[in-house]
């Protein structure tokens, strides 16, 4: 199972990966969406696997007795999943708005925060380039 | 125990609640927001005196450690603290004449105060997972600020910004739980304990990586920080600054804080290595983009970057003069990226623009602002006798005993080169006559506002000036905060209670992951 798992993981985070690599904005929080849930499983891998043996105090007991799973991992994945679901939610958001106001999700149309720096020297360069193309 | 370990936390909350409670009434917010500074500020100077009477505890609902949340403050924890509620004040006072109404009604104070929950979080926490929870505490309260006005520039940022973060926020995640798996527990203290017992060495390094890409990432070290010149210059001036102050130092204080107590193992790789080679890039590279742009806020953002280089470099030699100047640079930078930020919002207020074409005259239309500018511009470049010099004296003093020549010619140059961008700073925004004409300086404020732009800049300058003129107390701390992380026996004992006698079966000791019920903190 664990192996399973294992590779399971690694397919996502594959995916992730492709995805991030997009310069299309919705494509690259998918893929945030992906490798968040991809650490997620590998929250629940390393805090060891256990079938059918449910954290739960039975009875007149006061502690957990014999064997049950390890009730930590998922009270760390539930934390971790809330936290992501909250930033994905406004990151979302943002993108939302970001195509309201510029009208594009292309990463590499964003050049409203930084636009491209000239110099008086690329400006000469770009002009000579033209130049010698209309000569040409 | 005290529970004035546990302010940096309560104190921000409750000044946020407050805020969010007085939504309707601006001057309530405002008048709370400056009130629980000053508050924050108190009980972080309560902190620092009580640390120097040995590092300080608290058990989180009484769950003994390893099984419950521990809040932990040693030296290098009160020392943080005190100078993010120094920020915290200057920040709060100057947003009373910054911030615009607009921005005010949809909650900058509230935000401001979540802010600084995450970052008193991270501080004062003694477990990793928690350390995990405040970084995600203070990324949405970054979020917020960031794009709060919405306007284009800021979106386009804050999209970068959001990005990038939410895959350092993975990594760090996956960082965490790694080293869970390891070791069955997520108190750093009993991490320093157990760590060293695993019998796979080259796993802990492997996570030991995945942390530096992480905290590095937040940090903004070379090759992650391309989402720090992309949108810290886009958000409002009180913005801009607390971020430039603190937050990328969060990630250097979770750094030197994991990397001296936890991945001490392998020394040679993690610091030696890697975290030396990240330095040298990491201070070029923020000095030479710095030089690239002409516009002064973008200038500054790059200069975060420089800076931070010179704080990673200090924790990857990794002896104890060395890290006493990381403490010690933390505290100088801190104040002088706050101070500049704020003193850019002033002259880009004066001058109507912030790229360097449409800047200057400064020393004519507000001379007073000029020379009080010129102390952490100065400090920045490293002039004697401002806190940079010293800084990075020492910095440049371990590095030379410790006989690592090229970085110490990487932070000279960068220092260099940051003295060049000073002196272009204050030949385009001071010296040169504004394209305009004469400006109306400061007299043009409302009285108010006057104040509460300029009595910051002036506080923190003098917090510049007196590191400078006497940095021995601030260098004694210092010393005495590294002393605190390379012998890291009275944290633990602080944290575990006194050792435990030996373990006798080494070999059998958590290798697996994690046995069932062996508990850490959720």
């Amino acid at each position: 199972m664990e192996v399973v798992l294992a590779f399971t993981i690694g397919g996502l985070v594959t995916g992730a990966v492709y995805m991030l690599l997009s310069r299309n904005l919705l494509r690259l929080l998918f893929g945030v969406i992906i490798l968040s849930n991809a650490v997620n499983l590998s929250i629940f891998l390393a805090g060891g696997l256990d079938y059918g043996v449910p954290p739960l105090i039975q009875g007149a007991d006061k502690v957990l007795e014999g064997t049950y799973a390890n009730p930590l991992p998922q009270a760390l994945i539930l934390t971790a999943i809330v936290i992501g679901f909250s930033l994905l939610a406004f990151a979302l958001v943002l993108v939302y708005r970001g195509w309201q106001d510029m009208g594009t999700i292309d990463g590499d149309a964003l050049r409203v925060a930084e636009p491209v720096e000239t110099t008086p020297a690329l400006e000469a360069a770009a002009r000579a380039r033209k130049h010698g193309r209309e000569t040409a | 125990m005290s529970w004035l370990v546990a302010a940096p936390i309560l104190v921000p909350l409750s000044t946020a609640a407050l805020c969010a409670l007085a939504w309707r009434s601006i001057p309530a917010q405002r008048g709370i927001s400056l009130a629980g500074a000053v508050a924050l500020l108190l009980c972080a100077i309560g902190l620092l005196a009580q640390v120097a009477g040995g590092v300080q505890v608290m058990q989180m609902g009484g769950w003994k450690a390893p099984f419950g949340i521990t809040l932990v403050a040693d030296t290098l924890t009160a020392i943080m603290v005190l100078v993010t509620a120094i920020m915290a004040v200057a920040v709060a006072a100057y947003s009373l004449g910054d911030i615009d109404p607009v921005r005010e009604r949809n909650g900058f104070h509230p935000v401001f105060h979540a802010l600084l929950v995450g970052v008193g979080g991270a501080f004062v926490t003694g477990d990793l997972f928690n350390m995990y929870v405040w970084f995600e505490a203070m990324l949405i309260s970054s979020f917020v600020l960031l794009a709060l006005g919405g306007t284009k520039e800021q979106l386009d940022g804050a999209i970068k910004y959001a990005a990038l973060n939410l895959i350092a926020t993975a990594a760090l995640l996956l960082a965490v739980v790694l080293l869970y798996g390891l070791t069955g527990t997520l108190n750093m203290a009993e991490l320093a304990r157990l760590v060293p017992q695993v019998q796979n060495q080259g796993t802990v390094t492997t996570v030991a990586v995945l942390f530096i890409i992480a905290f590095g990432m937040k940090a903004a070290v070379f090759p992650l920080f391309f989402w720090l010149p992309a949108s810290y210059h886009t958000p409002a001036v009180a913005v801009q600054a607390i971020f430039a102050g603190l937050l990328t130092k969060v990630g250097v204080y979770a750094l030197l804080r994991t990397f001296t107590l936890i991945f001490v193992g392998d020394t040679g790789w993690t610091h030696g290595g890697i975290l030396l080679w990240i330095a040298g890039f990491t201070l070029v590279a923020g000095a030479l983009g710095s030089l690239a742009t002409k516009d002064l806020r973008k200038a500054l953002s790059w200069q975060v970057v420089a800076h931070i280089g010179y704080m990673v470099m200090g924790l990857a030699l990794y002896t104890p003069l060395a890290i006493a100047g990381v403490v010690f640079y933390l505290v100088h930078d801190i104040v002088v990226k706050t101070n500049l930020f704020l003193g850019a919002g002033v002259a880009r207020r004066l001058s109507g623009s912030s790229r360097y074409e449409g800047m200057g005259g400064l020393f004519r239309s507000a001379p007073i602002l000029a020379l009080v500018m010129f102390v952490p511009l100065g400090s920045l470049a490293g002039f004697p006798p401002l806190s940079g010099f010293w800084s990075k004296l020492v910095l440049v003093q371990a590095g030379l005993a410790a006989q690592s020549w090229w970085i110490v010619a990487a932070a000279l140059v960068t220092a260099l080169l940051t003295m060049m961008l000073a002196g272009r700073i204050w030949a385009e925004v001071v010296w040169k006559a504004h394209p305009a004409g004469d400006l109306a300086g400061l007299g043009g404020f409302s009285p108010g506002r006057r104040v509460a732009l300029v009595a910051p800049l002036v506080a923190l300058s003098l917090v510049t000036v007196t590191i400078g003129v006497w940095p021995e107390p601030v260098m004694d701390l210092a010393g005495r905060a590294a002393l605190g992380l390379l012998d890291p026996a009275p944290y633990i004992e602080a944290v575990l209670g006194a050792p435990a006698p030996q373990p006798t079966m080494v070999g059998e000791l958590p290798v697996t992951p994690a046995a069932p019920g062996q508990g850490g903190a959720p």
